[in-house]
C-alpha cells in the first residue's frame, strides 16, 4: 500500500516552537525546524508523485492521536441512535484515533463473538481504531462473571471489562472480576453507583432536586463504591479504573488510594467539568445524564483533580440516543450526552485558558494515559520519529458554535448546542492517513 | 401573570393577590340562581390528566364551565413513562383540537415544564400536580382559605402570619406550593416532619423546619397536614404507621393545644386515624370543606386571569 | 388642560333632580333598587339614595354591579381585575332595578351591565340613570334619568371625578378635553 506523504507546516508539537512534521508511510519520518524537511520537496507544493502534500499548520497544535476510554457506539442492538461508523466518523472529527467501544450493546458484548464483531466494524469503518471494552457479568446483570479470558484471547484482545451503566454492586463479584482479570493484565472500569441509594434517582441530591421533586443521587452513593473498590483493588492486588467520577469526594478518595500507591486510575468526562446540576431546573433531558451533573464545588474539585493528576485521563461518555428519548418528560427520558466531537474544545476551555493544564498536560490526559489503562499499543506515543503517525492539529485560536444539526453522529443530543466553544480540530491522521482534514471527514477505510 | 402557571414560584406578591381578590368576587357566585359567567365563552380548556384524581378535575372543570368555557376532559393514564402515547403526541393532539389552556396533572416532575416550553403547544398550561414537584393551585386555594380566616380577605391579611405545614414534606407537592405560596404572601411557615420525610436542603427553602410537632402547635394560626401517601408507609421511612401518628399525627389532645383562632387544613384525601383523627376533621376548627369549595372559586380566578384577556399583551 | 363643565354644585343638583325624576317616575320607591356599576357608578347610586331616602323616608337597598366579565372587548386587553358585585340582600327578582352609571357613551357598558342583571335575577323593569349622556351610541339605548347632556366630539374624553374615589381629596368635577393618553380617573 503506497499511502501520500504529508507535510505538516509550522506545528507546534503540544503547544511547543513551530516545527516542520514529516509523514510517511504511516509513520512519523522527520521532525525538523520550519523549513528543514522543506528541501527534500522543495519541487512541489501540491500533491503528487514524489512529493508531499503540504498543509500549512501555523497556529495550530499538534497533539498526539486522541484516546477514548469511554464511548458509546450502540451497534449492536441500537442502530437508530448509533452505528460504528457514525460513531466513528464523530470521533475522529473530535480528534480522536482511537476509542472503546462501551459493552452495554443489545446483545451485551459479553462474549468473544459480540467483540470481534464490534472490533471488526471498527476496522471496516476505518475512520478510528475500535477497542471493545467487555462486560463484567453475564448481561450485566450483575450475577455472574462474563467469560472474560475469551474476550481477552479473541481478536479484539480486550482488557478493559466493564459493565458501564449499571455498577458491579456486588462485592464479592467485583473482588473475584479484579482477581480474575490480573491473568491477562485486564482492568475492571467500574461504574460507581450503589444501587440501592440511587433508586429512582433523577439529579444530583441538592437542594434543587428537593425544589425540583427530582429524585436525589447523592455523592455518597457514587463515593462509597469507589472506596470499596479501592480497598479490593489493594486487597487483590489488581488494577481499578473508575469511570466518569463526578464529585469531589470520589476524587478525594481516589487522591488518597494513590497516595497509598494502589493501582487506581480515574476519568473524568467533559461535561462534568463545565455543567452543574442547575441546568436540570429547565427540565430539559438533553441535561439528563449518568453520573448526573454536579455542583459548581464539584466541577471546581474535578478540574484541579485532573491537573493535578489525581484524575488520569479525561473521557467522553459519548452517549447518543434518538431523539424520542430525550423529547419527553425528565422522568422519561434516557441518561447520557453526546461528547465525542467537543471533548478536546470543553477541555481547551475548562483546563488549558483557564491555565490549570498545558497542551502536553492534555496529551497525557487524552492520549498517552488512556492508551496506557486500555493497554493499547499502537495509540498514545509522542510524535517522535518512527512513532505512528496517530496526529490531530487543533486550532486553540478558534471558536465555534455548536450546532446539534451537524454532528457527524446519528444523535443529535448534545448539552452544548448553541454555545460558543474555543477550538477547532483541523485534521486529524490515523496511521498516517487523514480522516479529518480542514476540518472535515476525509475518507474512509483505507 | 405569567402566560403559565407551572410554580408557585410564577406568582409574584401582587399577582397571588390579585388572585385572591378575584377568587373572592369569584366565590359569591356560588350563591346566585345561576351560577355561570361568560367570560371565556369560545375558549376550549383541556383537563389532562394522566394520574387520577377525581378531586381536581372536578374542582378544575366545574371552575371553567362558570366561566362558559368548553372544557374536554382527556385522561391519559398510563402516561408514556408505561410507553403508551408520549406527552409529546398527546400535547400535539390537544393542540390540533385548539385548545386554549391545558390543566394537567401528571406523574413526573416538570412534565408541565415541558409542555409549556417545548414548543409542542401554545396553550397556556396550569400545573395541577406534577410528581413530587408543585400543585400550585393548591396553594392558592389553600392560601386563600387562610385569608379569608387569618388575614380579613385584604391584600397583606396574611403577613406575620404562622403556618405548619406536617408530615411527607419530601414527597408533597402540595408543601412545595405553599412553602413558596405563602412566604410570597408574608406567612411565616414551618415543615414539620420526622427527618426522613424533609427534603434535603430544605433549611433553605426560606421556612423554619422541625421535628417536633408538639413544639410548633402552640405557636401557629395554621395547622395544614399532609397526606401520608399508602405506599411510602412501606419505604422505610418511619418505623410503623402506628409510630408515625404517635409522633406526627394531629389527634385530639394535640389539637387542645393550639389556639383559639387557630384552623386546621388539609389538602384531601385524608387518611383518617394516620395524620389526622376523625374528631380534630370533623371539628370546628377544620376547614378541610371549605378548601374544596374556595377551591372553584380561585380556579376560576387562575382561568380566568390566564385565558380572559387578550394573548398578546400578556407576557411569557 | 380639560375644561369643567360641570363642578360639584352642578353635580349636586343634577343627583337632585334625577333623584326625584326616578320617584315621579315609579311613583314611590317601594320596589326600587339602585345598582351602580363600578367603579364611578357605585358611589352616584349611593348618593341618589340617600336624596330618595331623605324624602321618602325609606331606605332605597343600594348595590353594585360589575359588568367585566359581559364586556364584548373583554379579548383585546390583558385580564381585567373584577370589581365587587353585591347585589342587595331582596334581590332584584319583581323589583325595578336602576342602573346607576357616570357616562353614557356607546351604549356597550350599558348592554353588558343588562346581560349581567339577567344572571343575577329576573327584575320587574329596568331603568338607567347616568350623570353625563355624551352621545355617540353605537347600540340602541338610551337613558331613562340624565344630569347633563353634553355634546362632545370622538376625540375628546370625559372625565369624572367624585370626592369618594379620590385619595387626593379633589371634589366633584365633570371636565371635558383632549389629553394624548388616557390617565386615571378618566372615563370614555
Amino acid at each position: 500500500m503506497t499511502s501520500t506523504t504529508y507535510l505538516l507546516k509550522n506545528a507546534r508539537i503540544l503547544g511547543g516552537e513551530p516545527t516542520d512534521i514529516l509523514i510517511e508511510g504511516g509513520v512519523v519520518a522527520g521532525i525538523e525546524p520550519p523549513g528543514g524537511l522543506e528541501a527534500r520537496f522543495a519541487r512541489t507544493s501540491t500533491s503528487g508523485g514524489e512529493g508531499a502534500e503540504v498543509i500549512e499548520a501555523d497556529g495550530l497544535i499538534a497533539l498526539p492521536g486522541l484516546v477514548d476510554l469511554h464511548t458509546h457506539l450502540r451497534e449492536p442492538g441500537r442502530e437508530d441512535a448509533e452505528t460504528v461508523e457514525t460513531g466513528t466518523r464523530a470521533a475522529a472529527l473530535g480528534g480522536f484515533t482511537a476509542v472503546h467501544a462501551m459493552a452495554n450493546t443489545d446483545p451485551v458484548a459479553d462474549t468473544a463473538g459480540v467483540v470481534e464483531q464490534v472490533w471488526r466494524l471498527g476496522r471496516e469503518a476505518g475512520y478510528c481504531d475500535v477497542y471493545p471494552i467487555g462486560a463484567v457479568t453475564v448481561g450485566l446483570k450483575g450475577e455472574r462473571l462474563a467469560e472474560l479470558g475469551a474476550m481477552a484471547d479473541s481478536a479484539a484482545r480486550v482488557r478493559v471489562f466493564s459493565d458501564d451503566g449499571h455498577c458491579v454492586s456486588d462485592p464479592l463479584l467485583m473482588r473475584r472480576a479484579l482477581e480474575y482479570v490480573k491473568a491477562f493484565d485486564g482492568v475492571v472500569a467500574q461504574h460507581a453507583q450503589d444501587p440501592r441509594l440511587t433508586e429512582g434517582a433523577q439529579m444530583n441530591e441538592s437542594e434543587l432536586s428537593g425544589r425540583l421533586g427530582l429524585a436525589g443521587w447523592p455523592a455518597v452513593a457514587e463515593e462509597a463504591i469507589i472506596a470499596r473498590d479501592c480497598l479490593l483493588t489493594a486487597h487483590v492486588g489488581s488494577r481499578l479504573h473508575v469511570c466518569h467520577v463526578s464529585t469531589a469526594g470520589s476524587v478525594e478518595i481516589v487522591r488518597d488510594a494513590k497516595r497509598k500507591g494502589w493501582n487506581v486510575t480515574a476519568e473524568a468526562c467533559p461535561h462534568h467539568l463545565l455543567l452543574t446540576d442547575e441546568l436540570a431546573a429547565t427540565y430539559d433531558p438533553i441535561y439528563k445524564v449518568n453520573p448526573p451533573l454536579r455542583s459548581a464545588a464539584d466541577v471546581e474539585a474535578l478540574r484541579a483533580g485532573l491537573a493535578d493528576g489525581t484524575i488520569d485521563i479525561v473521557a467522553t461518555d459519548h452517549a447518543p440516543h434518538p431523539h424520542e428519548d430525550k423529547d419527553c418528560e425528565w422522568a422519561a427520558a434516557a441518561f447520557g450526552m453526546l461528547g465525542l466531537e467537543t471533548a478536546l474544545s470543553i477541555v481547551q476551555h475548562t483546563m488549558v485558558d483557564t491555565g490549570l493544564l498545558d497542551w502536553a498536560g492534555v496529551a497525557e490526559r487524552m492520549s498517552y494515559a488512556p492508551a496506557r489503562i486500555g493497554r493499547v499499543a499502537d495509540h498514545g506515543q509522542p510524535i517522535e520519529v518512527g512513532a505512528p503517525a496517530n496526529i490531530v492539529l487543533h486550532d486553540p485560536a478558534a471558536t465555534r458554535t455548536i450546532d446539534a444539526a451537524e454532528s457527524a453522529s446519528l444523535s443529535r443530543n448534545t448539552p452544548y448546542a448553541g454555545m460558543e466553544l474555543p477550538g477547532r480540530i483541523e485534521a486529524t491522521f490515523l496511521r498516517g492517513r487523514p480522516t479529518v482534514l480542514d476540518g472535515k471527514l476525509w475518507g474512509g477505510t483505507a | 401573570m405569567k402566560r403559565h402557571l407551572l410554580s408557585a414560584a410564577d406568582l409574584t406578591r401582587d399577582d397571588a393577590e390579585l388572585v385572591l381578590t378575584t377568587a373572592a368576587e369569584l366565590r359569591s357566585l356560588a350563591d346566585r340562581p345561576i351560577k355561570k359567567l361568560p367570560a371565556l365563552r369560545g375558549r376550549t380548556v383541556v383537563n389532562l390528566f394522566f394520574e387520577d384524581s377525581t378531586r381536581t378535575r372536578i374542582s378544575f372543570e366545574a371552575a371553567a364551565k362558570r366561566l362558559s368555557a368548553d372544557v374536554i376532559n382527556f385522561a391519559a393514564k398510563g402516561s408514556s413513562l408505561s410507553k403508551g402515547e408520549s406527552l409529546k403526541d398527546t400535547a400535539l393532539t390537544l393542540e390540533a383540537m385548539g385548545a386554549d389552556a391545558v390543566v394537567i396533572r401528571h406523574s413526573a416532575s416538570g412534565a408541565p415544564h415541558r409542555l409549556a416550553h417545548s414548543g409542542w403547544v401554545r396553550s397556556s398550561v396550569v400545573n395541577a400536580g406534577d410528581g413530587t414537584h408543585e400543585h400550585p393551585t393548591q396553594a392558592l386555594l389553600d392560601a386563600f382559605t387562610l385569608w379569608r380566616h387569618l388575614g380579613d380577605s385584604k391584600p397583606g391579611g396574611l403577613e406575620g402570619r404562622r403556618v405548619a405545614i406536617v408530615g411527607d414534606v419530601l414527597h408533597s407537592r402540595v408543601a412545595r406550593s405553599n412553602a413558596l405560596l405563602l412566604q410570597t404572601l408574608g406567612a411565616e411557615v414551618t415543615l414539620v416532619g420526622p427527618p426522613t420525610l424533609l427534603p434535603v436542603g430544605v433549611e433553605n427553602w426560606g421556612a423554619e423546619t422541625s421535628y417536633d410537632l408538639d413544639a410548633v402547635l402552640p405557636k401557629v394560626d395554621a395547622v395544614m397536614m399532609l397526606r401520608v401517601q399508602r405506599e411510602r408507609m412501606q419505604g422505610g421511612f418511619f418505623p410503623t404507621p402506628r409510630e408515625y401518628s404517635r409522633r406526627y399525627g394531629l389527634d385530639g389532645r394535640r389539637m387542645a393545644t393550639l389556639q383559639d383562632h387557630t384552623i386546621v387544613m388539609h389538602p384531601g384525601p385524608m387518611v383518617r386515624g394516620m395524620e389526622i383523627t376523625a374528631d380534630v376533621a370533623d371539628s370546628s376548627r377544620s376547614v378541610i370543606v371549605e378548601q374544596v369549595t374556595n377551591g372553584v372559586a380561585v380556579r376560576m380566578a387562575v382561568l380566568y386571569l390566564l385565558l380572559g384577556g387578550s394573548e398578546s399583551e400578556s407576557n411569557e | 388642560m380639560p375644561a369643567e363643565v360641570l363642578d360639584a354644585r352642578d353635580i349636586a343638583r343634577a343627583l337632585t333632580r334625577i333623584s326625584h325624576e326616578i320617584l315621579e317616575r315609579n311613583k314611590g320607591a317601594g320596589d326600587l333598587v339602585l345598582l351602580g356599576i363600578p367603579r364611578r357608578g357605585v358611589p352616584l347610586a349611593h348618593r341618589i339614595a340617600d336624596r330618595i331616602s331623605a324624602v321618602e323616608e325609606y331606605d332605597v337597598p343600594v348595590g353594585s354591579l360589575d359588568i367585566t366579565m359581559y364586556r364584548d372587548d373583554l379579548r383585546m386587553k390583558p385580564a381585567r381585575t373584577l370589581l365587587p358585585t353585591e347585589i342587595p340582600a331582596g334581590g332584584i327578582d319583581g323589583k325595578v332595578v336602576v342602573l346607576v352609571d357616570d357616562v353614557l357613551f356607546s351604549g356597550r357598558t350599558i348592554r353588558a351591565a343588562l346581560d349581567a342583571l339577567s344572571d343575577v335575577g329576573r327584575p320587574r323593569a329596568v331603568q338607567l340613570a347616568v350623570l353625563v349622556d355624551r352621545g355617540h351610541r353605537e347600540l340602541p339605548i338610551r337613558a331613562d334619568f340624565v344630569g347633563k347632556n353634553l355634546p362632545t366630539s370622538l376625540a375628546e374624553r370625559v372625565s369624572v371625578r367624585l370626592a369618594e374615589l379620590e385619595d387626593d381629596g379633589s371634589v366633584d368635577s365633570v371636565a371635558i378635553g383632549v389629553p394624548a393618553p388616557a390617565t386615571k380617573g378618566e372615563s370614555a
